[in-house]
């Protein structure tokens, strides 16, 4: 990973690991000394709170699976020992079911920072096309962790799930088949899902890697959007963000453990205390707060095959991304016509999200069509014309200059704010 | 390859044992990893015992009475037993099949002569939900997840399913009894 990598190791032992295994280094350069753009603000700390969802769902997940039973007969009655019975289970249980929404409203403020500031341009296509290989492995991961409960809502949630793939033509009940290991959602399917419930995460820390690389390559994009020419234009990670995500980081947890320990099935569906019953469908099946958008999406297509290309598509759109926005500046900032169109589409994604909640009738379905319609229409047709056809407003000439002003001095700012950025005042 | 050829063809235009090795080695590593991979996606298929749970089970009519719809279990697989009325028969008889989405008539569904009997699987072909019995503006099943709405022939007349209800293969051993599969 760049940066200049100023670190001497300063005991004999250091040296003499350091000329062995370069790792202290590597961090060094990478979490230390790494020089960010100097404008970042609070939108840019949500990769470090993701980064610690993560590793917060990995350490809840492991405790969990060492009660857990993954076993059609037995799977909701181990669900419900760890509640009553293991120590500290029912917290263990409710910081992951509670971890996974937290971990998308991270992951969602995420992507909107980069909707809006352009952080999917080049040169960070790659990046951000890493970043979407982890949205698809986070949805896969969180489904199938919902199915583990084996209440009504996992039972039918999987059976819907899994039913998509039968629109796939001439082949589509063959995979259905071989993706539930029989002929309906059972045992099988289950014991199959808590395997790949438990991989999956260690995939995604694997992606992650590959993104924080495909980062430090370029460096962070910043709220103007204009790359870093002088070091004045930066400060370097520790002290200055190293605070800055953990601040953000500490408010985000505080709403995280309220969730956990004052409302902890407010985002969840009294359905799924009751076992799976493959008989009975619930009167009222809704996937996860997080899925709704899609799922509006693949209601709204009165079409199987065509609703379930609209959902997948809806995701794999952003994947063109890079390539689909043609104006050259990066940031919303300076996008005038774009901020408006940009502000509807961020409101047509809620408003997906309310529609999914919604029994699918009357002028719901209307709604969603309308706003499925202009979901994809932001990207194929407004930010590829948007480019081309907007005058954007004039950029600052530099970083520092959009934080400091035209004098682009660092005396602009308190004495001693920036004076040694590695010494306090 | 190309690379390696070009390298040696300065040198002498006969292929060289590397290259022989080379596509020796890559040949038999190419067969091994497409029959290493078999095994691994035949174990995701129905095992021994989910196929051998698919053996036909009997079935008595008798204490189902007129206007009752029956679940049942086959291969893991919902089934519904209904004992039609006669005016659940009759509408199913006079629906114009070539308005329907997937064209069936009501006597290519039941067996001839047993029109009261309507056996079809249970889940919406859809996305496999379980739709509501005597529900729906057909009479038939409407579908509580996603709207759709099957008349009392199981044919599929509104909303997103692609198909009918698909019959079950089954046959009379009796008068009142049926066996499936």
């Amino acid at each position: 990973m760049s940066g200049p990598s100023t670190y001497v190791p300063k005991s004999a032992f250091g040296k003499w690991f350091e000329s062995r295994l370069p790792i202290v280094g590597l961090i060094h350069s990478s979490f230390v000394v790494f020089p960010n753009p100097r404008n970042l603000n609070y939108l840019w700390t949500f990769g470090g709170i993701l980064a610690f969802m993560l590793v917060a769902q990995i350490v809840t997940g492991v405790v969990l699976a060492m009660h857990y039973t993954p076993h059609a007969t037995m799977a909701f009655a181990s669900i419900e020992s760890i509640m009553r019975d293991v120590n500290y289970g029912w917290m263990i249980r409710y910081l992951h079911a509670n971890g996974a929404s937290m971990f998308f409203i991270a992951v969602y403020v995420h992507m909107f920072r980069g909707f809006y500031y352009g952080s999917y341009k080049a040169p960070r296509e790659i990046l951000w096309i890493l970043g979407v290989i982890i949205f698809l492995l986070m949805m896969a991961t969180a489904f199938m962790g919902y199915v583990l409960p084996w209440g009504q809502m996992s039972f039918w949630g999987a059976t819907v799930i899994t039913n998509l793939f039968s629109a796939i033509p001439v082949v589509g009940e063959t995979i259905v088949t071989y993706l539930w290991g029989g002929y309906s959602v059972d045992n099988p399917t289950l014991n199959r899902f808590f395997s790949l419930h438990y991989l999956l995460p260690f995939m995604i820390a694997g992606v992650v890697v590959l993104h924080i690389w495909a980062l430090h390559v370029p460096g962070s994009n910043n709220p103007a959007g204009i790359e870093k020419k002088t070091e004045k234009d930066t400060l370097p990670f520790h002290p200055y963000f190293t605070v800055k995500d953990a601040l953000a980081l500490v408010c985000f947890l505080m709403v995280y453990v309220w969730f956990a320990f004052y409302i902890p099935n407010f985002l969840g569906h009294a359905d799924n205390y009751i076992e799976a019953n493959a008989a009975v469908t619930p009167a009222h099946i809704v996937p996860e707060w997080y899925f709704l958008p899609f799922y509006a999406i693949l209601r709204a297509i009165p079409d199987k095959l065509l609703g379930v290309l609209a959902m997948f598509g809806s995701i794999a759109i952003m994947l063109f991304l890079p390539w689909l926005d043609t104006s050259r500046v990066r940031s919303g900032r300076y996008r005038p016509v774009f901020q408006v169109f940009f502000a509807l589409f961020a409101i047509t994604c809620v408003l997906l999200g309310w529609l999914g909640a919604k029994p699918p009738e009357g002028g719901y379905v209307l709604a969603s069509r309308i706003c499925t319609a202009y979901y994809f229409a932001y990207f194929i047709i407004v930010l590829p014309l948007l480019g081309l056809f907007e005058t954007p407003k004039a950029l600052p000439a530099s970083i520092a200059e959009s934080v400091l002003g035209k004098s682009g001095s660092a005396h602009a700012m308190p004495q001693g704010a920036a004076h040694e950025p590695n010494t306090k005042a | 390859m190309t690379t390696v050829a070009t390298t040696h063809a300065a040198a002498s235009a006969e292929p060289t044992r590397r290259d022989f090795l080379y596509i020796a080695t890559s040949a038999a590593g190419a067969v091994g990893l497409a029959g290493a991979i078999w095994p691994f996606i035949s174990q995701m298929g129905p095992d021994a015992a989910t196929i051998a749970a698919g053996a036909p089970v009997d079935f008595d009519l008798s204490p189902v009475a007129e206007g009752q719809i029956v679940k049942l279990f086959w291969r893991g697989k919902l089934i519904f037993v209904r004992h039609r009325t006669k005016d659940e028969i009759k509408s199913a008889q006079e629906t114009d099949v070539t308005t329907l989405r997937d064209p069936q008539t009501d006597a290519a569904r039941v067996k001839e002569g047993k029109d009261q009997w309507l056996v079809v699987y249970g889940n919406c072909t859809h996305l496999g939900c379980v739709p509501l019995g005597n529900e729906g503006a057909f009479h038939g099943w409407q579908c509580p997840c996603h709207g759709s709405v099957f008349d009392t022939s199981g044919r599929i007349r509104q909303g997103p399913a692609p198909t009918n209800l698909p019959v079950p293969p089954y046959a009379f051993t009796s008068d009142t009894a049926i066996r499936i599969g």
